[in-house]
């Protein structure tokens, strides 16, 4: 019983773990759908999102942990990172679309530096902690299992997020238009679809799920500082990987899959290799299934 | 004249001229222009760090810039030749061990930088195997992925001081072959390190211009054509990879011996980038644009502490101020040059271009490599 029970717990901690993961491996996965582009800058952009949101509670001075304020942090961070996100896309990788896909990657290393760098220059190196938006409690469900209210609440925005992600690209005109940029984005382009546009949306929809982890994420751990975007972004981008880079559903899988496994190697083995494994999935992965789990293998044409 | 003889007559030479080189630097530190030094310790070992990115950035052009793979994880080689070499050298010569002739200690020396080569070869090999199956963007993250695993790996050893860094490493031993007055010949790590760089540089310009190196870079302009001409493609990639590794590591070792310590998180993936960035700034598929990169942008703080300290009478408060923050501003200046190399100029400062004394001399010469590809086509 007391393993079922400590098993269960690491289940627990792995879905919340998982859940930030996925979000981010969601715009990883769209953008890589519609540009077969790595963008490095995501993980950059989740943690701009979290000083969004840092920024958005000290101007608007708030203190007293309530859903008002809860909403008011995360949705500006979403517009924040939406915005930051086109200029990105406008600005660094729109005028190398033309050149090879080594160079836009390149290209991609390049802003998230310049982000980390100068929000060390901006913001601080020094970590800062995140705000006290909402009163953490720990809730006591059956057999001593226990979650705390953070927790739940990035599992339930997560899901919230999802639906309506999954609606956006499934039912609207919208959504149709960027699924025809990423099954072919010339064959789109002829079709009278703005890729350009589609391609700037996809972007800021991308950007808004990653600010949105990031505020999840700072709630959760508190502090933030201008380099949780890396490791976490890499992460993120393996959970993408795993899934199958390209496909929505890959990527949420990936992310819970991800985030399972880590909990679980810091739970039985050691923390210290928590990274190691993670690393090691991508490798394997790409080695044994490059298309992911989900992904369809591509042939290449000579 | 046969090429042996050739390449022994100028790494003989290099020697030398190495070796004035540095007694020249060293005894310069006893003398000041208008009250301020010439060199310093630290500038000595800002020099020492150029010469250790000259091998590497050198290196890294072999995978990146001639056989066409993308490899983001040169750090993780160097850390490997580095903390191996250390290791034996520590080992060795201090503690107990301590206390050696000159030529055993010589010798210990050149064996563990031997060692830290090997064992980053070996790295590389392990690295090379998934460049078979994988390709651009993906095989960059299988390698970011090798050189994050070492260096979290190195974080979980103690024998090498984990997470907190590996310190009391040997420094190189100082030969000491004339003394004339304030003037002393030595024969220490600068002259270890660029004799190394001039080495790198010999092994990689002679490779290119193998046959070898041309099914290097016939696997660079199409693979697919390459293997259809005969190549075994799978073969020339590892050994590529291998090559570019072995270098890496022995430069590694220098690094260690330079500093005598190390620290794991010196070697994460923001240094493998900053080594892609000086052969990117350079010029892909170019020695020379390689060399430039790694003098350029291993110097950059240096040469923004020397704007910094230029505050003329003329400038504006505002321009003063902004030159003031110069050094904060490295990381910054250095990624905002990435991007703007990639939007203005994608294949680099120098592009293909190669310098040759023969043709500044005015002779002809027939095996010049070829240029770097033009921008591949969009897949």
């Amino acid at each position: 019983m007391e393993f079922l029970q400590q098993l269960m717990q690491q289940l627990i901690n792995g879905i919340v773990q998982g859940s930030i993961y996925a979000l981010i491996a969601l715009g990883y996965t769209m953008v890589y759908g519609v540009l077969r582009l790595i963008n490095f800058a995501h993980g950059d952009v989740f943690m701009v999102g979290a000083y969004a949101g840092f920024y958005t509670a000290a101007v608007f001075s708030i203190s007293q942990p309530s859903i008002g304020a809860l909403i008011l942090v995360m949705t500006s961070s979403m517009i924040a990172a939406a915005l930051l996100g086109t200029i990105i896309e406008r600005f660094a990788y729109r005028p190398v679309r033309k050149f090879s896909r080594l160079t836009s990657l390149i290209t991609a290393i390049g802003v998230s530096l310049l982000l980390e760098y100068s929000a060390q220059f901006f913001f601080g190196a020094t970590p800062k902690s995140f705000p006290t938006v909402l009163k953490v409690q720990t809730i006591t469900l059956f057999n001593n299992i226990t979650i705390s209210n953070d927790s739940i609440l990035i599992i339930v925005v997560s899901i919230f997020l999802m639906i309506v992600l999954n609606l956006i690209v499934f039912k609207t005109k919208l959504g149709k238009a960027m699924r025809a940029v990423s099954f072919n984005l010339d064959v789109a382009k002829l079709m009278g679809i703005n890729t350009d546009f589609i391609i700037s949306f996809t972007f800021a929809l991308g950007s808004a799920l990653a600010a949105a982890a990031g505020v999840l994420y700072s709630i959760h751990f508190i502090k933030i500082d201008p380099l949780m975007g890396l490791l976490t972004g890499l992460k993120a981008f393996v959970a993408a990987v795993l899934g199958g880079i390209g496909n929505i559903t890959g990527a949420v899988l990936g992310g819970l899959l991800l985030g399972i496994a880590e909990t679980m190697v810091s739970g039985y083995i050691s923390s210290s290799y928590k990274d190691v494994f993670a690393f090691m999935i991508l490798i394997v992965i790409l080695l044994v299934k490059p298309a992911g789990l989900l992904g369809s293998a591509t042939q290449e044409k000579v | 004249m046969n090429t042996f003889l050739r390449i022994a007559a100028w790494f003989g030479a290099s020697i030398v001229v190495v070796t004035i080189l540095e007694s020249i630097l060293k005894s310069l530190k006893n003398y000041q222009i208008m009250g301020s030094d010439i060199i310093t310790d630290y500038g000595l070992s800002i020099i020492g760090l150029i010469g250790v990115s000259i091998s590497l950035a050198v290196s890294l052009q072999l995978i990146n810039g001639y056989t066409g793979q993308f490899s983001l994880g040169h750090a993780g080689f160097m850390a490997i030749g580095g903390y191996v070499s250390a290791f034996i050298s520590k080992t060795f010569l201090t503690g107990q061990a301590s206390g050696k002739g000159f030529i055993a200690t010589l010798f210990i020396y050149i064996i563990a930088l031997i060692a830290g080569a090997i064992a980053s070869a070996i790295a590389g090999l392990i690295v090379g195997i998934p460049s078979l199956r994988l390709k651009g963007d993906y095989l960059a993250i299988v390698t970011l992925g090798f050189g994050e695993i070492i260096r979290l790996v190195i974080e979980t050893l103690d024998v090498v001081g984990g997470p907190r860094g590996y310190i009391g490493i040997p420094k190189f031993p100082v030969w000491k072959w004339l003394s004339v007055g304030g003037f002393e010949g030595t024969f220490s790590s600068l002259s270890w390190i660029f004799l190394f760089a001039i080495l790198t540089i010999i092994i990689i310009h002679n490779i290119v211009n193998s046959s070898f190196g041309r099914s290097l870079i016939a696997i660079r302009e199409n693979e697919i054509a390459a293997e259809a001409m005969g190549i075994d493609t799978a073969f020339y990639k590892v050994s590529a990879f291998t090559i570019s590794a072995a270098l890496a590591g022995f430069a590694g070792g220098l690094y260690a011996h330079l500093y005598a310590q190390l620290v794991p998180s010196t070697f994460n993936f923001v240094k493998s980038v900053e080594i892609i960035i000086m052969i990117v700034f350079g010029g892909m598929g170019s020695i020379t644009g390689a060399v430039l990169g790694a003098v350029v942008l291993t110097g950059l703080p240096e040469w923004l502490r020397i704007m910094a300290g230029l505050r003329a009478d003329w400038m504006p408060n505002w321009l003063a101020t902004g030159f003031s923050y110069l050094p904060d501003l490295r990381m910054i200046i250095y990624s905002s040059l990435l991007i703007i190399t990639m939007l203005v100029r994608p294949q680099g400062i120098l592009g293909g271009y190669e310098f040759s004394l023969s043709r500044i001399l005015g002779k002809s010469k027939k095996n010049q490599a070829p240029a770097t590809s033009k921008e591949e086509k969009k897949s």
